[in-house]
């Protein structure tokens, strides 16, 4: 039986969230149905007889930083092209695009893989307005204007990608980037990112390039992994019997979970590219590529192995925390107010994320500042409380705000490291426990950390847990005699 | 002298020494356009109320002693159709756009109002500013003032009709390939199309992007530079327009051609044209010798391949251009049984046969495959044509050469045949294609008594010289004040 391998290559359209649309003065509004339809249009960007198109130089900046982070060739001259179709959300009936004279070319991302890193190829990079939307109803069809002109980059890949794992690595490698040089929020619920991914699939080992279906529209990460997991197993299933296959656009039906055909190659539009007239060729001037490269966030891969040398952490760690640029801003922050950084991961990984997730927060909007949080993780370090008690804390902190010290305070939540205070209470529960101290005595090891327990109950969790365990070792060992 | 026959500085003048007001010289053209253009029909639409209202503001500006009114301060103009004017329809001349009225004004309008003019109304046109004679217009063939059986010209055939028919004082015009220098010359007035980015071609209903100019049609040189004067100047709102101050235009007329070198292109006579335009072509570069300018011979040894080029490249890029005229958002709308249906109903029912001649031309030669053999190849000759007018202006100052190979044809005489149609464009499309400017004016008349236009040409941005060539010679001649009987 023949092993298949996929091959795979994603186009991924990424809004970007200037102040004003692309080509025009309109506002970039949010895709969420809040804003009424056609209301932040102009004659411009609804396609008005007369208008002409200017050019966003913030987009393009923006085009530019992602090209230098994508380590793209970046070319003196880029160009504007029309890319010619009818279709009812597409005002001018055509799309300004780019076409010979993208922005960027020959580039790579590198991602994490099972084997080790591996680069992915991207073949361009360029920059395009956004049309708008459609919603069909009984009464018939409605065209949305608000998201026409809205500026899309569009980064496509070399069919580099060999599985739905790179698959998604790439897609949440490129999300992570975008994020970080702030070409959008990355809000995916929003659809800042659509994806369209050509697979074919090959005996392993081959060089073949067989003839691919192209997925159109898929916009979340779960439906671009799923229709390209569906259609690498429907393609294997095909040639497995005996079948070819044949090149195709294809939909993906999420309720069904299938992909179908939307065109064949009979019927391939022919988009009749020529340079867009009513704009001049766009010179990239070298001193403005330095001084946007100059600007250059540090980039995720770059940060997570900072985070991996400067502050001791695991990889793991590490990539949790800089895959929203904000978490590592709020991390680093922690750290520079003197939180532990081995610590401030762990309660940012864990505990605050953890009430992030329940309450539907995110690093942005949550009430716990940095400082706070690194007294917080101060008071655990230095046994002023608990790691219980900083839990109660830090939930405090996240449901109200306040200082982790005035709220340790209000709640009498110091930590007993008093030895006298702690053997009264130990000797009062080992009186009180006279079958459990006997088991233990007996050899029962484990009984300890329930004897444990019940001092730091009588305590109210206060007690520091290493002065309990080394004092009440001390009696039961006493009474050995 | 009647108050619609003034020039637009006679006027002027006339209007700030108070001789008369600017709401008696609107009514006077108002009466004038009643009067004649039942014959002559270049107007599609008149605004009579804006215009006396505009009117009215021109005269209490004039009366007033604290503002300093515009340059065109009460003068009654005219606008050809395919340039948007807010709240006015605009159809350019197309069943597609028959009911379309802009919420905007063309920049080229917007200066004319902010300097103070007067508009009467929006001119005919052929369909889409594709044609030369205004008989692809969807509503009706404008008549030359000269010989109503006669077609004006065109595309701007609806403007410059009107300015012969002193119909108004001055009109705009657009000019893609010739459309405001052919009509001019067919209707002895002056004709001045721009360097391509002199002008904005906002709110300019887009034919062919990269060839489009706004120009001026007016009954002389100093009217001419008046005009441009206005309308003239970078805009942000147009990418391709360019950042050069505008010059003051009228400063250029000084009369004095001593000195100045003047290009005779010899592929500009050629077999066929009539020899009544080829006399008074080479007597007018006899006057202009005699004015004091060296004459030299010159070649442009690519002009051949200029019509080729040209009808691979407009049609190009107006089927992308008109591909927004689908139903959808505003014009004419068919319903259908399905999208596809609606498309092709309201396409092939809002446009007449030229567009979709010129919408098939185009797609043909952008579609895949044919790219590179058409369009790109086209762009290649088309450097070759400027790369002439480069060499050519490092000699010379201007060109001179006449503006079509014939005089004004009957009505009906081309319209069957397109290839004799574009042929009337032969001399002015060039000129669009290299992106210089280019003007014509009257130069004598043919034994049927049509006008006979000279042209002359200057570099990109060298509007001044082109204009000082043709204010010295219609200084020298009389030609300019012959005025049609109507």
């Amino acid at each position: 039986m023949i092993r298949y391998e996929p091959v795979i290559g994603l186009e991924v359209h990424a809004q970007i969230h200037t102040a004003s649309k692309m080509f025009c003065g309109c506002p970039v509004v949010a895709d969420t149905g809040d804003v009424p339809s056609n209301t932040a249009v102009c004659p411009v960007c609804t396609g008005m007889p007369g208008t002409l198109p200017v050019v966003n130089r913030r987009a393009v900046e923006l085009t530019l930083l992602t090209c230098l982070a994508l380590d793209c060739e970046v070319p003196p001259t880029a160009r504007f092209a029309r890319k010619s179709y009818f279709y009812p959300d597409l005002p001018k009936g055509y799309q300004i695009s780019q076409h010979a004279l993208p922005f960027g070319r020959d580039g790579f991302l590198e991602i994490e893989t099972a084997a080790g890193p591996k680069r992915i190829r991207i073949n361009n990079v360029h920059l395009e307005e956004d049309a708008g939307k459609l919603y069909h109803g009984a009464g018939g069809s409605r065209v949305d204007l608000n998201r026409a002109g809205v500026p899309l980059i569009e980064i496509v890949t070399e069919p580099d990608l060999r599985s739905v794992e790179e698959v998604r690595a790439y897609a949440a490698a490129l999300h992570a980037v975008l994020v970080y040089l702030g070409v959008n929020g990355g809000e995916m619920e929003r659809g800042v990112m659509r994806f369209e991914a050509s697979v074919s699939v090959r005996p392993a080992g081959s060089d073949a390039l067989n003839p691919r279906h192209e997925i159109k529209n898929l916009n979340s990460f779960r439906a671009l992994a799923d229709a390209v997991a569906y259609e690498i197993a429907a393609q294997v299933e095909t040639l497995t019997h005996g079948g070819a296959v044949a090149q195709q656009t294809v939909g993906w039906d999420e309720a069904r979970g299938v992909t179908y055909v939307q065109r064949s190659k009979e019927y391939a539009e022919d988009y009749r590219y020529f340079p867009e007239p009513d704009l001049p060729p766009v010179d990239v001037d070298r001193a403005w590529v330095a001084a946007l490269r100059a600007q250059l966030p540090e980039l995720p891969a770059a940060r997570r192995e900072r985070f991996t040398s400067d502050y001791g952490l695991s990889g793991y760690d590490a990539a949790l925390l800089t895959a929203d640029r904000a978490v590592a801003d709020y991390y680093e922050a922690v750290v520079s107010a003197g939180g532990a950084p081995k610590a401030a991961a762990n309660w940012i990984t864990g505990e605050l994320f953890r009430l992030m997730k329940e309450t539907g927060q995110t690093i942005q909007t949550v009430h716990v500042s940095p400082q706070a949080l690194a007294e917080l993780i101060q008071l655990v370090e230095t046994d002023v409380i608990t790691l219980g008690s900083g839990k109660t804390v830090l939930a405090e902190m996240f449901a109200a705000g306040g200082s982790a010290r005035q709220i340790v305070a209000a709640r009498g939540l110091a930590q007993i490291s008093d030895t006298n205070a702690l053997e009264q209470v130990i000797a009062r529960i080992v009186e009180e426990n006279p079958e459990e101290v006997r088991q233990y005595l007996e050899g029962k090891e484990q009984i300890l950390s329930w004897l444990m327990g019940q001092v730091m109950r009588a305590t109210h969790g206060k007690a520091n847990p290493q002065v309990v365990q080394r004092l009440l070792h001390v009696q039961l060992e006493a009474r050995r005699q | 002298m009647r108050l619609h026959q003034l020039t637009i500085h006679e006027a002027r003048d006339r209007l700030t020494s108070g001789e008369f007001s600017a709401v008696e010289l609107s009514e006077a053209l108002l009466e004038r356009i009643l009067a004649v253009d039942n014959d002559v029909k270049a107007y599609l639409t008149l605004t009579p109320e804006e215009a006396l209202a505009q009117a009215h503001a021109a005269d209490r500006l004039l009366g007033s002693s604290q503002e300093r009114p515009g340059s065109l301060v009460g003068i009654p103009l005219a606008v050809k159709d395919v340039l948007c004017t807010q709240g006015i329809r605009t159809t350019a001349g197309s069943r597609v756009l028959d009911n379309f009225v802009p919420p905007y004004d063309a920049t080229v309008v917007a200066r004319l109002k902010a300097a103070g003019a007067v508009i009467l109304g929006k001119t005919n046109t052929d369909e889409f500013a594709m044609g030369s004679s205004t008989e692809n217009s969807a509503f009706f063939t404008t008549r030359n003032p000269w010989d109503l059986d006669r077609v004006p010209g065109g595309s701007s055939g609806g403007s410059a009709a009107a300015v012969a028919a002193a119909e108004c004082l001055g009109a705009l015009g657009t000019d893609t390939g010739g459309s405001v220098r052919q009509p001019a010359g067919f209707c002895g007035v002056v004709g001045f199309k721009p360097s391509y980015g002199r002008v904005s071609r906002y709110g300019l209903i887009a034919f062919a992007s990269s060839l489009d100019q706004v120009g001026v049609l007016t009954r002389d040189v100093t009217d001419a530079a008046l005009l441009l004067e206005v309308i003239a100047g970078h805009d942000p709102r147009d990418s391709t327009s360019i950042g050069l101050p505008v010059p003051e235009y009228a400063a250029s007329l000084t009369g004095d051609l001593r000195g100045v070198r003047v290009g005779v292109p010899r592929e500009y006579f050629v077999a066929g044209m009539q020899s009544k335009v080829e006399e008074a072509v080479r007597a007018a570069v006899d006057v202009l010798a005699d004015l004091g300018a060296e004459v030299h011979e010159i070649g442009l040894p690519h002009t051949e391949y200029a019509l080729s080029v040209y009808y691979l490249i407009a049609p190009a890029e107006a089927s992308a251009n008109l591909a927004r005229y689908d139903g959808v958002r505003y014009g004419l709308r068919v319903e259908g049984e399905s999208l596809r249906e609606m498309y092709t109903t309201t396409r092939g029912q809002g446009f007449g046969p030229e567009v979709k001649r010129r919408i098939m031309l185009g797609t043909y030669a952008l579609s895949a495959g044919y790219y590179d053999a058409y369009y790109l190849k086209a762009q290649q000759v088309r450097t070759l044509i400027k790369a002439d007018f480069d060499v050519a202006f490092e000699k010379v100052d201007v060109v001179v050469g006449p503006t079509t190979p014939s005089t004004a044809f009957r009505i009906g005489e081309k319209s069957g045949d397109p290839l004799q149609m574009y042929l009337s464009d032969v001399f002015t499309l060039s000129m669009n294609l290299a992106g210089i400017c280019g003007l014509s004016l009257p130069c004598g008349f043919d034994d049927a008594g049509l006008p006979i236009g000279l042209q002359v040409m200057g570099p990109a941005w060298g509007e001044e010289q082109a204009l000082r060539t043709a204010y010295a010679y219609e200084q020298a001649t009389e030609w300019h004040t012959q005025r049609p009987v109507l």
